[in-house]
């Protein structure tokens, strides 16, 4: 069994984004495993445990988010691979998908993919289905179970939706994406560490993928973001209603009416 | 002319609210394009969401009621939708922002090799192009997203945020024409079965919610939430929760809003006992009416609110549920 899980780096939850001449940046605040994808990379390390299986970390990016596979590693993870290539900056969904889906097709012998729900940069949630269907792959998302039967080749799963829990059984292969109460994600270990620090990451470029430049990054891709800009200040004008408990009952709940919203 | 089509999320036959505000949106976008607007309505024994889609301003109506279609699966509800986009290129293609309208939005848009824009809080028609804006850095800033001009396919998909939009007056007995269209897959050439369900019968969704009440940390533990409970039950909306009562294990993950849970705008969010981290910021700052009940004068969520209550939630909010009680007649 091979699992395939996707990550993302992305700036550190609590760090202060900005924008500046036109450029996002986060200052001095560190970078990190994309949040959601934490609880995908503890679910790979689970699943390759429980079917004496390879789990392989993928993350697309510049050199610095071989810290981002390192933490992988560390956490359970037997290998890692970055994709890196100048052509690939400024791909949209479409474009990234036709390059993870060629580092999939690389590897060769993979079941299942898993990704986090979304990456909290792009915030788009689009990107597992988006592999799935460059793949010919089942997609599943939302996942907050998964069961493989390996002699089967099938998985069978619960999903998240609005209303509540969906069950599905699906064949593999199949890229799936995950939420939050999947799993409890596990710390790097001491060893963990150590082995992650002395591992060798290796960096496939879009010519080692054997894809045509013109299909990925800025060449490649559907959408653009012709601006960036922070969000317009909420007004901070609070109003602290006092008094005894049932006098600010009665004050909020007169307020709470004159501006419509019960 | 230009033609704009909405995809209609529905559950069981029964259309997501956000499904109308894509349709107001879509209504909006159309006037400035001079478009007419085609809702796309899936699945099995929906009639009747076809019939609704014209009360709330469906110029026309595409029909596929199939039994493939009974339970969502992205496969083929996108197969279908990429065949009829394929076929027809319209200018825009909607739909909520829902789990199922990302899914199927995104699986069509790369099949027919192009991709959507994701979560859109507002429209703009410029040129003839869709100008999307979308939030990013979960929350942090705001980006304009557009298709390429000259792209290989014409159509532009964009998925809508729920409660982004307004839900248009639905105007009672409208009528018109719908086409009815075959199904593309067959049961056999559908990969994934569903087994079942787990839904809890009546509960408000967070997504769905106009009025949310939410617990953190201050609640101090799982009991703690039933006077949250309760002013949610009394207003009539959902329960939420902040990061630290979810991982503290006080309160199941679905119920929380925030970067790594649930993004929430409601008409009133009172959040009650939370301090207000970034993270949770993230995940409800677009909030229609913010109420802050916290013990903490100094905590951030007083800087986003527009009412706050230094004070004791326990006192508080049974108080407020106490007073809602008697005015909402319960």
């Amino acid at each position: 069994m091979h699992i395939v899980v996707c990550t993302k780096q992305t700036p550190d939850t609590a760090a202060k984004v900005e924008v500046k001449d036109g450029h996002v940046t986060w200052g001095d605040s560190g970078l990190v495993v994309n949040p959601w994808d934490e609880y995908a990379v503890e679910e790979a390390i689970r699943l390759k445990e429980k079917h004496n299986g390879k789990a392989t970390a993928l993350s697309m990016g510049p050199e610095g988010a071989k810290e981002t596979l390192k933490t992988c590693l560390a956490m359970g993870c037997d290998q890692a691979i970055l994709i890196s290539d100048p052509a690939l900056k400024g791909s949209d969904t479409a474009a990234t998908a036709t390059a993870l889906a060629a580092a999939i097709q690389k590897l060769g012998d993979v079941d299942i993919v898993v990704f986090g729900k979304q990456a909290i940069d792009g915030d788009t949630g689009l990107t597992a289905v988006a592999v799935a269907t460059k793949l010919g792959w089942t997609p599943l998302t939302y996942l907050s179970k998964i069961e493989i039967d390996a002699a089967a080749k099938t998985v069978a799963v619960e999903r998240s939706l609005e209303e509540g829990k969906q069950l599905c059984v699906a064949k593999l292969p199949a890229v799936v994406s995950v939420v939050k109460d999947i799993n409890e994600p596990r710390y790097p270990s001491f060893m963990g560490i150590r082995k992650a620090a002395k591992a060798v990451i290796p960096t496939w470029s879009v010519a080692d993928l054997g894809l045509d430049p013109a299909k990925v990054g800025v060449a490649g891709s559907s959408v653009t973001w012709p601006e960036i800009y922070p969000l317009p200040a909420r007004e901070s004008n609070v109003e602290i209603i006092d008094g005894s408990p049932e006098e600010i009952a009665a004050k909020l709940a007169d307020k709470l009416i004159a501006e419509k919203v019960i | 002319m230009a033609n704009i089509w909405v995809y209609i999320d529905q559950f069981k036959g029964a259309a997501l609210s956000a499904s109308w505000e894509s349709l107001g949106a879509a209504k909006k976008l159309a006037g400035d394009m001079s478009a007419s607007v085609t809702t796309l309505v899936f699945g099995h024994n929906v009639e009747s969401v076809a019939k609704e889609a014209f009360e709330y301003g469906a110029d026309a109506v595409t029909l596929c009621d199939d039994g493939t279609l009974a339970d969502f699966r992205a496969r083929p509800y996108a197969a279908l939708l990429a065949k009829l986009a394929a076929d027809s290129t319209p200018d825009v293609i909607a739909a909520p922002n829902t789990t199922r309208g990302r899914d199927v939005m995104s699986m069509a848009a790369i099949t027919l090799n192009t991709s959507a824009i994701a979560d859109g809080i507002a429209l703009n028609y410029k040129d003839g192009l869709v100008y999307v804006t979308h939030p990013a850095y979960a929350g942090k800033l705001l980006s304009t997203v557009v298709a390429k001009t000259g792209r290989s396919f014409h159509s532009q998909f964009i998925t809508l945020r729920p409660r982004a939009f307004p839900k248009p007056e639905p105007t009672a007995g409208k009528s018109g024409a719908i086409t009815k269209v075959e199904a593309v897959l067959k049961e056999d050439e559908i990969a994934t079965k569903v087994t079942g369900y787990s839904i809890e019968e009546g509960k408000v969704s967070l997504a769905d919610a106009k009025i949310i009440v939410s617990g953190g940390r201050g609640v101090g533990g799982p009991e703690g939430f039933a006077p949250v409970r309760e002013l949610a039950e009394v207003l009539g909306g959902a329960m939420g929760a902040s990061r630290a009562a979810v991982d503290a294990g006080w309160i199941p993950y679905a119920h929380q809003v925030g970067q790594t849970g649930r993004t929430v705008a409601p008409d009133l969010y009172i959040a009650c006992g939370i301090s207000g981290a970034i993270q949770h910021q993230a995940g409800m700052r677009t909030s229609k009416v913010i109420v802050a009940i916290n013990k903490d004068a100094e905590a951030p969520i007083f800087k986003l609110a527009r009412y706050g209550v230094v004070g004791d939630l326990f006192k508080i909010a049974p108080a407020l549920s106490s007073e809602f009680r008697k005015r909402l007649g319960k």
